[in-house]
């Protein structure tokens, strides 16, 4: 269709992504300027149907945006008990970490809630409703409008569209959301972020970003087994030094546990599947005895940001900025982005509330309020705890932290990431194939299964919406280097090798898809492209997720 | 305590799912057995030899041709008082009137039924079949439409049902509804929502032309050809062949999965089947945890004998 | 000519709900909800009928808890033109919902009720029949197809052997199986608007009506799907064992 035959609409600002950071300044906004025109898309069919997360909230933000959070029946219900650290020695043994306050001020969480960061974020958006802002999930930003170098607004896309591209019976054409600011919140890896990061340079200054995969369980568990409150965390076993990752496990709300595993997707092993570390951690004895007795109810996955400070690209381009997880605003040493992205959103959201009694195009102001803000500071002591585990493996590294920590980060280097994820496999005739064990589907269990529990919507005549872009290269180097490593990181099954011995191709179940971003980061090439699909697809993670 | 079972038939024969809920009212006592329609002889002569029925009802009459629901609610609400229980078939013909009934006994009626507990507590399938619940009735009269697949259906032999004809025709002056046709769908092959044999293919088949093994067997079974999402996304057959979660759901007498691993999402839409059969070559396949028989092989060596030798049974 | 539609709000059919530990309920808690997707099709096609000029007021009704108001916001930003919502905190049965929809017939005066057959949750395909009984009027059900004109509505439906083509006088009680149509999405704009459409709410308790439970869920439980399979060495055991020990074929 043509561009000028598209439906338009205009507001004074427009947020793309229902997240804690989209949320948060859609509410600051209309705090300072209750009558401009606020409008968030969402691409999940619901908020928070799309949110993947631990989830330990520091409450900081949240004091600063609700002084009255308490009275306003914020769900964070699970104040922080009782925490460990464990290293797994091997699949039996494991030694508890002492927690040392001064030692390691990113480990402690007292203060702390464990939350559903979905159940939050529907709690986020009433609140947002109620002061005026409009809020569409079902819509997802599938391209940018970009005029005379400005960014004037997003397309949502097409819907009922067929498989080719065709309109079909129930075709509803996309339309024009335009807006004197953009505020892109689509948290790590967004499809539009990405567009915006290379087409404006932003990283010009910064290093590349780098990231990790979370894979998260949600389970019900006997309540005589269930502690509210506690939370551990392991590190070690079944991962070898040299790679990066580890498993948390929360018990919160009635008689739920959130498990999961986040893994850096800075490994080297193309035979490694985070999926099957998620599942095999589960055996060990220091994990095992939480799950006796429960069954899993939800399942999904979700990269994270995890270079820190080094990687923050350039905040703002002419009619917008990046917010949240999008710019990267997470504490890896603490897993924690929330605060950072609720405040980074609050932030750019005071900015833009100045700008818009200006005739400002850029929104400048606000890189420099995030210069001057907390998060600015606590993403600088911490820049060199990540780095280090790829520079010295997690023992040493663990050492290292330590000293970095009791300094506050207060050392006259920094460390650098110097490539994008993608570039750190190695071929596969030089690893060490990896063998997991069997699901026993109590403790266990296979991918398919598991997707199951993530309520995949996604209607099946549609395009697909991971594209290769160029097909040859699949052959030559993803299988003939690699052995397909996608067949394996993908936590949803998408991606299946047909025919392995005569006439290996690539098979994509794009309607698998759970949006976790991994195969758009982790491809060695950059050759999977992920878009959004038709608004409100993608799994419908349920409340307690 | 006495039931009435309507009775559903189809060309001079009654269905065989009437049997099945001929089993569930036998549970509650004395069964009657009431035939509608027009020129029932030879259907009433067959209902009087169903096995547990004891009467037979008979309202031959034009104006209940075609089973339409008003006119048999109006026939059924005349007779009702003396029932404790009215049973219906789950079918189309069942759901389209029992409900009716109801209403206008001020009845909650108990829709499919696949349990009978006692005689108040009934289990009855909801959210699409995956869960199933137990619900008791505390209405005087209980009003239930009887699963077919879920009763072993009682005999068409042996039973020495007298024959009444119900004289009074109760239907109301003025007919609100008027029969126009009825297109029946004859193809080759059953559809698969109504197919009583299944047998779907997997991505083990290989290819579309490798389906051609499976429609041999189908004829000889009269089976309908269903398929997984695999076999589809492959370009095997067409959409309309897929069972599963985004496919068709469906319960057969009897479910052959060839070369189908058994995922949880194809597991959904078949699992309600009477019989499973799987044959595929990995034993680990999750498919043979569903299966009543299973067959451990090559499929390709596998169907040939089984097309062999159900043709020469 | 005016058509009622009668919607509910219920978990969403994609989601998987899960029977409560106890195995007292089904937990719903927590859990994304839509519209019946029968009921959709309802919608869909009433919204046919308005645009080509056969039907010309559509109002949406809903029963239930105080958010059903959204389901009746996607209904009239499909199309519908008003609504009415009739609260209550009460779990309603087929029986009282269609004693309820009866007196807003009664009120409304509509040609046509067309609702979905059953509803995605408790599928008990019901509401449609017992209205058209207490009404009096012609139903036509599982309805795949329908031809409208001023004063009698042309039905196909869907029957064991194939489609069943009935001629029903209005005013009628229609219910709509899932291959009538393909229901549309809810543009942007449309849901905007419906945002400002009117919902008139009535409270259950005003309105007189015996809503006295007759089923009571005692408990629920998962259906099972693993089996005692035996692994048979050959065709010829399987063909044996299909025909005397299944016996289905
Ligand atoms: C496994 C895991 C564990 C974590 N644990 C913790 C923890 O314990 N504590 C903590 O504080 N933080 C934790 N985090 C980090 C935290 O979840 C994120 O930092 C935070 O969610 C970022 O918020 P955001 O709003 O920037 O992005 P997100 O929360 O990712 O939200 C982005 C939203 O935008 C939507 N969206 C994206 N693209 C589009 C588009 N084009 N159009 C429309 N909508 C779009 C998405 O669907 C999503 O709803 C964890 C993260 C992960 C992955
Ligand atoms: C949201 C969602 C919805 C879905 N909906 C559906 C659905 O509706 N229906 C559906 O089916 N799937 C659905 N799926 C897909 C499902 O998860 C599986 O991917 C799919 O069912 C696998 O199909 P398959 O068993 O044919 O293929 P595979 O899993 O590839 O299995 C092939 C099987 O064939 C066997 N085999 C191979 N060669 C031979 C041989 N020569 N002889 C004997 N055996 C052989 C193999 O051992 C293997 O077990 C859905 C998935 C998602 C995420
Ligand atoms: S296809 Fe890509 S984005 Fe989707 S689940 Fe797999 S890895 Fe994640």
């Amino acid at each position: 269709m043509s561009e000028s035959a598209r439906e338009k609409m205009e507001f004074d600002v427009l947020i793309v992504g229902g997240g804690p950071s989209g949320l948060s300044a859609a509410i600051r906004l209309k705090q300072l300027a209750p009558s401009a025109q606020i409008c968030l898309i969402e691409k999940a069919s619901e908020i928070g149907a799309h949110i993947v997360s631990g989830a330990v909230l520091e409450p900081t933000a949240l004091k600063e945006l609700f002084s009255d959070w308490n009275s306003r029946g914020a769900p964070l219900e699970t104040p922080v008990k009782k925490e460990r650290i464990m290293y797994l020695l091997n699949d039996r043994k494991s030694i508890q970490i002492p927690i040392i306050d001064w030692m390691m001020p990113n480990m402690v969480n007292e203060g702390n809630y464990i939350i559903s960061l979905g159940d939050f974020c529907r709690w986020l958006a009433s609140e947002a409703e109620a002061l005026g802002v409009e809020i569409y999930p079902g819509f997802a930003g599938s391209d940018l409008i970009i005029e005379d170098n400005q960014v004037m607004g997003v397309l949502i896309g097409d819907m009922g569209l067929d498989k080719d591209g065709k309109p079909g019976s129930n075709f509803t054409p996309g339309m024009e959301l335009r807006a004197k600011y953009t505020i892109f919140s689509e948290g790590c890896r967004g499809s539009l972020s990405k567009k915006l990061i290379s087409h404006y340079n932003l990283r010009k200054k910064s290093d590349p970003q780098t990231y990790g995969i979370g894979i998260k369980e949600l389970w019900e568990i006997p309540s005589d087994l269930h502690f509210p409150g506690y939370m551990q965390h392991s590190f070690g076993w079944p991962l070898d030094d040299n790679t990066y990752g580890g498993s948390w496990l929360y018990h919160f709300g009635k008689n739920l546990v959130s498990f999961g595993f986040v893994l850096g997707l800075d490994y080297a092993n193309p035979w490694l599947s985070p999926f099957g570390e998620t599942q095999r951690v589960k055996m060990h004895p220091a994990l095992k005895k939480h799950f006796k007795g429960g069954r899993r109810i939800a399942y999904g996955a979700r990269a994270l940001s995890e270079g820190g400070f080094q990687s923050i690209p350039k905040l703002s381009f002419p009619g917008g900025v990046l917010v949240g997880d999008a710019a990267g605003f997470l504490n890896m040493p603490k897993i924690k982005g929330t605060h950072t992205a609720m405040k980074s959103g609050m932030v750019a959201a005071e900015a833009i509330a100045e700008a818009l009694n200006s005739a400002q195009i850029e929104p400048v102001n606000y890189q420099k309020r995030m210069q001057q803000s907390w998060v600015w500071e606590e993403l600088y002591s911490v820049r060199n705890i990540r780095p280090s585990f790829a520079k010295f493996g997690a023992k040493l590294a663990t050492v290292y932290t330590g000293i970095d920590s009791m300094l506050r980060g207060k050392v006259p280097w920094t460390f650098h990431h110097r490539q994008g994820d993608n570039t750190k496999l190695d071929p596969a005739d030089m690893s060490q194939p990896v063998c997991y064990p069997k699901p026993d589907n109590k403790l266990t269990f296979d991918r398919e299964s598991s997707v199951y529990l993530a309520n995949i919507d996604h209607r099946d005549d549609q395009p697909i919406h991971l594209k290769l872009k160029n097909e040859a290269i699949w052959k030559t180097v993803n299988w003939d280097v690699f052995k397909s490593p996608e067949s394996r990181y993908c936590p949803a099954a998408v991606y299946e090798v047909v025919n392995a011995d005569v006439e290996p191709t690539l098979q994509i179940n794009s309607q698998n898809c759970v949006h976790c971003k991994t195969c758009d980061i982790k491809d060695p090439t950059q050759n999977i492209n992920w878009e959004t699909p038709e608004g409100g697809s993608g799994p419908n993670y349920p409340g307690g997720m | 305590m006495t039931a009435l079972v309507l009775l559903s038939y189809e060309e001079n024969q009654i269905r065989s799912t009437s049997r099945s809920t001929i089993a569930a009212a036998k549970k509650f006592g004395e069964v009657h057995a009431l035939l509608v329609g027009h020129n029932l002889s030879e259907l009433s002569q067959k209902a009087a030899k169903l096995e547990g029925v004891t009467k037979v009802l008979v309202a031959d009459h034009e104006a209940y041709a075609h089973m339409l629901a008003q006119p048999v609610t109006d026939l059924i609400l005349s007779i009702a008082e003396t029932y404790d229980y009215i049973l219906v078939s789950a079918n189309a013909e069942g759901k389209d009137i029992l409900p009716r009934v109801a209403g206008l006994l001020d009845v909650q009626p108990i829709t499919d039924v696949v349990e009978v507990v006692n005689e108040n507590t009934f289990v009855r399938p909801i959210y699409a079949g995956s869960i199933l619940a137990t619900v008791k009735s505390s209405d005087n009269k209980k009003l239930l439409s009887i699963r077919g697949t879920a009763f072993e259906p009682v005999s068409d032999e042996g039973g020495q049902a007298s024959i009444e004809a119900l004289s009074k025709v109760a239907h109301s002056e003025k007919a609100l509804a008027q029969f126009v046709s009825v297109e029946v769908t004859k193809s080759d092959r059953p559809e698969l929502e109504s197919a009583r044999v299944i047998i779907s293919g997997g991505r083990g088949m290989q290819s579309g032309a490798n389906f051609a093994m499976l429609e041999k067997i189908a004829d000889i079974l009269d089976a309908a050809i269903g398929a997984s999402r695999a076999a589809v996304d492959a370009g095997y057959v067409g959409n309309d062949y897929q069972v599963g979660q985004t496919g068709k759901i469906v319960a057969p007498q009897l479910y052959i999965a060839v070369g189908i691993s058994g995922a949880i999402q194809h597991l959904a839409g078949m699992k309600d089947s009477k019989i499973i059969v799987a044959i595929n070559k990995d034993p680990d396949a999750p498919i043979f945890k569903v299966a009543d028989y299973g067959i451990i092989g090559d499929l390709f060596e596998i169907l040939p004998q089984l097309e062999n030798r159900l043709a020469n049974r | 000519m005016k058509v009622l539609v009668p919607v509910k709000r219920v978990v969403d059919s994609n989601i998987k709900p899960l029977v409560k530990s106890d195995n007292s309920g089904v937990e719903t808690d927590g859990l994304k909800m839509s519209m019946n997707p029968f009921d959709e099709t309802a919608v869909e096609e009433a919204v046919r009928l308005k645009e080509q000029n056969i039907v010309s007021e559509i109002v949406a009704v809903s029963i239930g808890e105080a958010k059903c108001q959204d389901t009746l916001r996607t209904a009239m930003a499909m199309g519908a033109y008003r609504s009415i919502l009739i609260t209550s905190d009460e779990l309603l049965e087929p029986l009282s919902i269609a004693k309820i929809l009866q007196k807003i017939v009664e009120k409304e005066q509509p040609n046509l009720v067309l609702m979905g057959k059953q509803a995605s949750d408790d599928d008990t395909n019901a509401t449609g029949q017992i209205l058209a009984g207490l009404l009096g009027w012609s139903q036509g059900t599982f309805v795949s197809k329908l031809e409208l004109t001023s004063d009698k509505a042309r039905v196909h439906r869907e029957i064991d052997e194939g489609v069943q083509i009935l001629d029903l006088t209005l005013p009628a009680v229609i219910t709509t199986d899932l291959r009538l149509n393909e229901p549309r999405f809810a543009s942007l704009p449309n849901i905007m608007k419906a945002r400002k459409k009117p919902i008139e709410t009535i409270a259950l308790s005003d309105m007189d009506i015996k809503t006295t439970t007759r089923l009571e869920m005692l408990s629920v439980k998962e259906a099972s799907t693993s089996r005692e399979g035996i692994i048979l060495n050959s065709v010829e055991e399987l063909v044996e064992k299909l025909q005397n020990e299944a016996k289905v074929i």
